[in-house]
């Protein structure tokens, strides 16, 4: 391992990017990914689109996304929390990543698959995030970057608005580096149950990990102690409904339960407590990933009757299913009286639409809460159930860096040689919300400006 | 392992695969995969007859090993193709051949060859047999038409015959209820036979070797086919050369059944070595190890086929012709007995499960 003008720490979107950025520009460069070489990353390998402004049609999407609505769709979905001179960065360079990605070797899917959900906001990776990394990866190599699996860096010391050294850490090797300049895109600490629970308590015990298990967030603990700015929310996640059967880590995109309009949410009480039908924006997966983390053990079951059954999306696992509501209940430890009461009432409260009205207008009348939307009463058997739980996507938190992506000191200032991208840095342009294909780009646009910084700054 | 293990292990990862859908842009398996939810028995035969083996799916794929869910659709959908090949032999009795076909194919090559070579040296004057042939009705002087007729048509005819009772039963298995078969249906299956699209890995190329795009195995395939094909009609012409034009073989070097010949053989062996060299360079994961002895037996029989015919024709003007012409029409035997007991049936099925898709296709785009 040779000592590096540039070390960029992590392997997912924005890492790549930076290291192959720096190295276009001539920085010799270490990419040091903590994951082994089949499970490298990050949450990349679970992604599959990318927001991105054009002010024409391409054959990436199905309608112009002009850079206003990119900015006003940012700031209604984080609440103006967006840093804005970061946001007006990202919105206007979202334009170039596709062509650098396509450019890199990665290949996108056109709109004329005629396979795609029709999306006008973001242009999808051909076979998703792994096979984007893939193609990542290969060029990077081919440009002669170092690439290391399964060795961890910790330990920055920053001294005097520099930084001065890491440490390095595999199966076999312990030595530091002193790099030039270094990146960081090695993403939050959602994956690490220590930190989860010094922020969130008991609460975290409930939490599925959806993403990489690698998601220690040791360099951004690190980085926060030596005195780097913070910014966001350590208290504040992603949260998704995912299958409570789904594995502790890395279940990724196939575990989401999403169809709750069609049946009723009941907590392990066997009570419903919010109404089923009322979201329908693509923020509803967020809206009942917090609801369970505020449940009574962060879980709650989805009940469906054999029609919503069918009308129910592919799932990972199979519903839990009975032939009566009482043995369902039984198989999912809930009381039967509870639950069949709680379904008797809500099928007594359901009415049918007007004639001519819309199907989905099944409303419940006097009942509390009530379902507004796709409230037909539950009444085929045989039962079934999806156990739920919250599944964390990551945390609004990370450190504060300016516009040159160096990581700003909490008593002002900047590391000079010290840059981050990705989800390490996104909670400076979203400290709250999510927009579909936001973290992609952000790491595709901050990794590109990461590594040319990093590269000349270790140049110059 | 057993028929119903290969079936639930490639339905377990299919509904894997519905659950998240980002490989759709690859090839058409994902999108049926979709429209077939309960991924029964006849689906998932149909699904794995579909699958080119691109492996774009499992280099791409986030639940490949070491994820513990262990998605590999290449290789389950290879077992399940393969025991389909086994399931629909006919009759049911011969199907050890496709399974055992690493000796089967050989010790059969072997055989016929023996045979032929057995037969002109026993029928033929050694005078004959090992003198230079030269001028119209060449061959014919070491085996007669009507003898190479009977050789070539029995085998062959008996080989229609079971590979059309085996299709006509995996059809019976496969096809959508309801769904009318058209000509447009039939020219857009043709269409995806010929480029075949499917190997295009929606653009890209295909995870060939490794994680990188390529797109030599479309290249070399598509080799083997016209090389196939022209070969075809290299015997075609000569057939009505021999019947309408009273032509007799050996033709001219520039004549069509020589060109057409010539071209074709060099197709095929070109396409073998390399189908069978991807094979040795290829990344194993993505395949399955008990179907390997099929696919390379039948790679050295298209070689075997291609490799003495054109021998014959570099050599047809000198006293090695008799024992070559033997050598060549027993290639050829033992190509035609093997048919429907090689890998040779994958061309049916792969084409009936093209073809449904099409008809499924024309059926969506006009609701």
């Amino acid at each position: 391992m040779t000592e590096p003008d540039v070390l960029v720490i992590g392997g997912g979107t924005a890492a790549l990017c930076a290291a192959i950025s720096a190295r276009r520009l001539g920085a010799s460069v270490l990419l040091a990914e903590q994951a082994p070489k089949g499970l490298r990353g990050g949450n990349t390998r679970h992604s599959r689109n990318l927001r991105i402004r054009h002010e024409s049609l391409t054959p990436l999407s199905s309608g112009p996304y002009p850079e206003e609505e990119f900015w006003s769709d940012l700031w209604h979905a984080t609440g103006g929390t967006s840093d804005p001179t970061l946001a007006r960065i990202l919105v206007q360079r979202s334009a170039e990543a596709t062509d650098w990605l396509a450019n890199a070797g990665v290949p996108l899917q056109p709109t004329s698959s005629g396979v795609l959900p029709p999306s006008r906001k973001t242009a999808f990776l051909l076979g998703g995030g792994t096979t984007m990394l893939n193609a990542l990866y290969a060029t990077a190599k081919r440009l002669g970057v170092e690439i290391r699996y399964g060795g961890e860096v910790r330990d920055p010391r920053i001294a005097n608005g520099r930084l001065e050294r890491l440490l390095y850490q595999d199966a076999g090797t312990a030595r530091t580096l002193a790099p030039r300049a270094a990146v960081a895109c090695c993403g939050g600490g959602q994956a690490n149950r220590d930190w989860l629970r010094a922020h969130w308590g008991e609460t975290a015990d409930g939490f599925i990990n959806r993403g990489t298990p690698f998601a220690s967030g040791e360099i951004l603990e690190a980085l926060l102690r030596q005195g780097a700015r913070a910014v966001g929310d350590p208290k504040r996640a992603y949260l998704v409904a995912v299958d409570a059967r789904s594995p502790a880590d890395d279940g990724g995109i196939v575990t989401r339960i999403r169809c709750m309009p069609e049946g009723i949410v009941v907590d392990a009480n066997g009570r419903r407590f919010r109404d089923e039908g009322g979201d329908t924006a693509s923020t509803r997966y967020a809206i009942w990933g917090q609801r369970l983390a505020d449940c009574p053990g962060q879980i709650a079951y989805l009940i469906l009757d054999a029609r919503g059954r069918r009308a129910a999306p592919p799932s990972l696992y199979p519903p839990i299913a009975a032939e009566t509501i009482e043995r369902l209940a039984a198989r999912l430890g809930i009381d039967p009286g509870s639950l069949a009461a709680t379904l008797a009432g809500y099928n007594a409260a359901t009415r049918a639409p007007d004639a001519g009205a819309d199907e989905a207008d099944w409303r419940t009348f006097d009942l509390d809460p009530p379902k507004s939307r796709q409230a037909r009463p539950l009444i085929e058997p045989p039962f079934a159930a999806y156990p739920m739980r919250p599944g964390i996507t990551f945390t609004y938190h990370g450190v504060a860096v300016d516009a040159q992506t160096r990581v700003r000191l909490r008593d002002g200032g900047v590391i000079e040689n010290l840059f981050a991208a990705g989800m390490i840095m996104a909670p400076n342009l979203m400290g709250r919300g999510y927009l579909s294909g936001l973290a992609l780009t952000i790491g595709v646009v901050f990794g590109r400006i990461a590594g040319e910084e990093a590269a000349r700054h270790a140049g110059g | 392992m057993p028929v119903d293990e290969s079936l639930a292990e490639s339905r377990r990862v299919l509904e894997i695969c519905n659950a998240c859908g980002y490989c759709n842009g690859f090839c058409d398996v994902f999108e049926s995969a979709e429209r077939r939810p309960t991924l029964n028995e006849a689906d998932l035969v149909h699904l794995a007859n579909l699958c080119h083996a691109c492996r774009n799916c499992f280099h791409g794929c986030q639940y490949a090993p070491p994820h513990p869910f262990l998605v590999n659709v290449p290789r389950s959908l290879a077992r399940t193709r393969y025991r389909s090949y086994l399931a629909h032999a006919w009759p049911a009795a011969l199907s050890g051949l496709l399974a055992r076909q690493a000796l089967a194919a050989p010790l059969i090559a072997l055989g016929a060859i023996a045979l032929l070579v057995g037969l002109v040296l026993v029928l033929v004057p050694p005078e004959v047999l090992f003198a230079s042939q030269a001028g119209a009705g060449a061959f014919y002087r070491i085996l007669s038409w009507e003898a190479m007729v009977l050789l070539g048509g029995l085998p062959l005819g008996w080989s229609v015959l079971a590979i059309g009772l085996s299709l006509r039963q995996y059809w019976r298995l496969t096809r959508t209820e309801g769904a009318p078969l058209s000509t447009r249906a039939i020219g857009a299956a043709l269409r995806d036979i010929l480029v075949l699209r499917n190997l295009r890995g929606g653009g890209p190329g295909c995870n060939d070797l490794d994680d990188r795009f390529s797109h030599a195995r479309r290249r070399l395939h598509h080799a083997m086919l016209h090389g196939f094909l022209l070969s075809f009609a290299a015997t075609v012409t000569a057939t009505l050369y021999h019947h309408l034009l009273g032509w007799e073989a050996p033709y001219p070097l520039l004549s069509a059944p020589v060109l057409l010949g010539t071209l074709g053989g060099i197709l095929m062996s070109l396409g073998a070595v390399g189908l069978a060299w991807m094979k040795w360079r290829a990344d194993p994961e993505p395949s399955a190890p008990e179907t390997r002895g099929l696919d390379l037996a039948f790679l050295g029989l298209l070689f075997l086929v291609a490799v003495t015919g054109l021998a014959l024709l570099v050599w047809r003007e000198t006293a090695a012709m008799g024992l070559l012409l033997a050598i060549h029409l027993g290639s050829v035997l033992a190509f035609f007995l093997l048919l429907p007991y090689s890998k040779f049936v994958h061309a049916g099925y792969r084409a009936i499960a093209l073809l449904i898709e099409a008809i499924e296709h024309a059926a969506v785009s006009r609701q």
